[in-house]
């Protein structure tokens, strides 16, 4: 068991299974063709990234260094949150960039229930430790406890 | 994060609930990245990113409907990504009752609603805002609040605007706010490089290559480029503005380059040099051979990767006015050295409204329809973002279309060898 301390981006506690993406993770390229055809798990399609493709995404705690890719990202994951197929939890280990946040800012102030806990700055350990399918306990501290 | 009294006041609620979230939106923004105030958005239009109907973003239509209904209308009128569909580039049956039954069903009454949020006029919908005949180009050091990763490192790249990579309707808030969060690229010290990208080929390199080899290295970060002046000049000519255009979308889309330098050539490398880096930039140098190696590990993405091309596209960003006229005389000398009459393979150039209807007026038009090329306004990526395409075996010479579709990328040399005289390069 490790934990590791971030910044709260946007609050929540969860306990969800681990998806982890070492390289950016492109929200487009990654959500959009699950959420126009229907899959509820949010099956990542992202041909370019080797860690994630075809593993769903909905409810599972994303672990990434940040989120790259077109400027449609941020609303793709807006939608992914009003639609509830969103990650568990978003979980950087570099400091937020301004695609993911804006989709989580926009999801906390326009859209009512939708519990994302994000955390950033987690560093490069974290990413480092955590695997696919380890424990991830975000708690109301900021503090990320991964086990497995 | 400092705010005006009236912005504070708009933010309790002053102008009403509506446009109190619109500035809570971008009061958490700033905040999350340490924004010290918010600064007036100065640029004469928009550009927003969301141009689709489509249908699973039912979301952000309830959005901009509530922003409609309570008159949260910005001042700035704007220019929108290209339209997904038109009927003069190929598809079939199904392909046809996929897009306008199932995917763009919502394409109507969302332009609807872009008319009455301020869209420029019936053809402001490209990518390429920038370019002349559309008319939506920037001033060096304004500020905007646009979305649209291509445009948004050509407007702070090659015009010298300031502009964060905005995500699509954190564009628009920031437009109807009239202000944006002071971070990032707004800032001098955000606009400093720390990676000096050394250029070391023997050969003119590839735009779209060379963008995606210094986006997929550098990710977010800002590069300063050496060593590439040797054939773009030290001028912003068409030609040359072109090569960025294409260039700056590769950088965008696979990695998150917001903004990069090129020495002697960029408005802000011009003026402040090698002063526009930061202590301890990292290096990367790239060579042909770098070069060969990004594109021989492009993943293949074809059901049948070694099946005939059936469609090809070029103009992802949408292509200029000047990539029109040379390509139209490429794909002419092209299919006469190959004793071709009409390309070989459906290819469809895509490019601005405003711009096509420029060209139409030139005596290129007749002659690139001579060639059996598509002239369209269509957006690639939204035509290919279909689970049909993967069966549909697309090439493109654009590094954007390949990183979030099916098609697979080839050099324009390669690219026009395919179309002109048939065959598929390995």
């Amino acid at each position: 068991m490790m934990e590791f301390k971030g910044r709260i981006v946007a609050p929540g506690t969860i306990t969800a299974e681990a998806v982890v993406s070492h390289g950016g993770f492109n929200t487009l390229a990654s959500l959009q063709g699950a959420l126009q055809f229907g899959d509820k798990k949010a099956t990542c399609g992202d041909q370019n990234n080797p860690d994630l493709h075809g593993k769903e995404l909905a409810g599972k705690a994303l672990c990434l260094p940040m989120t790259i890719g077109s400027t449609t990202g941020g609303l793709v994951l807006y939608c992914a949150c009003a639609m509830g197929r969103q990650p568990g939890c978003m979980l950087f280990s570099n400091p937020i960039d301004s695609l993911a946040a804006a989709g989580s800012i926009l999801a906390s102030v326009w859209l009512e229930g939708v519990q994302m806990p994000v955390i950033d700055s987690l560093g490069e350990d974290f990413l480092s430790y955590v695997k696919d399918g380890m424990s991830v306990t975000v708690k109301e501290d900021g503090t990320v406890v991964v086990e497995g | 994060m400092y705010l005006t009294d009236e912005q504070q006041a708009v933010l309790n609620g002053s102008k009403g609930e509506t446009m109190a979230k619109v500035m809570k939106t971008l009061v958490m923004y700033g905040e999350t990245f340490g924004a010290d105030k918010l600064v007036p958005v100065t640029s004469d239009y928009n550009h927003l990113v969301t141009s689709f109907g489509l249908k699973m973003m039912k979301p952000v239509f309830d959005l901009m409907q509530q922003l409609i209904d309570a008159g949260a209308i910005s001042s700035q009128k704007f220019s929108v990504d290209p339209r997904p569909l038109d009927k003069n580039v190929p598809a079939n049956f199904l392909q046809k009752l996929i897009f306008n039954k199932f995917m763009y069903s919502t394409q109507e009454s969302y332009e609807q609603q872009l008319k009455e949020l301020g869209l420029m006029n019936e053809d402001a919908f490209t990518c390429a805002c920038y370019l002349d005949q559309v008319g939506n180009k920037p001033k060096k050091g304004d500020i905007l609040s646009w979305a649209e990763s291509s445009a948004v490192v050509y407007a702070n790249s090659v015009l010298g605007a300031r502009c964060n990579r905005n995500s699509g309707i954190m564009d628009i808030m920031g437009s109807i706010a009239g202000c944006v969060p002071h971070f990032g690229l707004l800032t001098d010290e955000g606009r400093k490089a720390t990676w000096i990208v050394k250029v070391e080929c023997a050969k003119k390199p590839e735009a779209q290559l060379l963008g995606s080899a210094i986006g997929m290295k550098v990710m977010e970060d800002v590069p300063y480029i050496t060593g590439i002046e040797k054939w773009l000049g030290t001028e912003l000519s068409d030609e040359t503005c072109a090569y960025l255009k294409d260039f700056g979308a590769a950088t965008a889309s696979n990695g998150a380059v917001g903004l990069y330098h090129i020495e002697n050539l960029t408005p802000e490398a011009k003026e402040l040099g090698t002063g526009l880096i930061a202590p301890d930039a990292k290096v990367y140098v790239i060579d042909d051979e770098e070069l060969a190696r990004v594109q021989r590990e492009y993943p293949v993405m074809w059901k049948k990767p070694d099946g005939a091309p059936k469609l090809c596209f070029i103009g992802c960003p949408h292509m200029s006015m000047q990539q029109l006229k040379d390509w139209t005389v490429r794909v002419e000398e092209g299919l006469k050295a190959a004793g071709n009459k009409k390309v070989l393979v459906p290819t469809v150039f895509t490019t601005a409204p405003a711009v096509k209807k420029e060209f139409e007026k030139t005596e290129f038009a007749q002659r690139l329809k001579d060639t059996g090329v598509i002239l369209s306004y269509i957006c690639p990526l939204m035509y290919m973002n279909n689970p049909l395409c993967k069966s549909m075996n697309v090439i493109t010479s654009s590094n954007k279309l390949r990183t979030y579709t099916t098609s697979r990328y080839y050099t324009e040399a390669q690219i026009l060898e395919i179309i002109t005289k048939g065959g598929q390069q390995k």
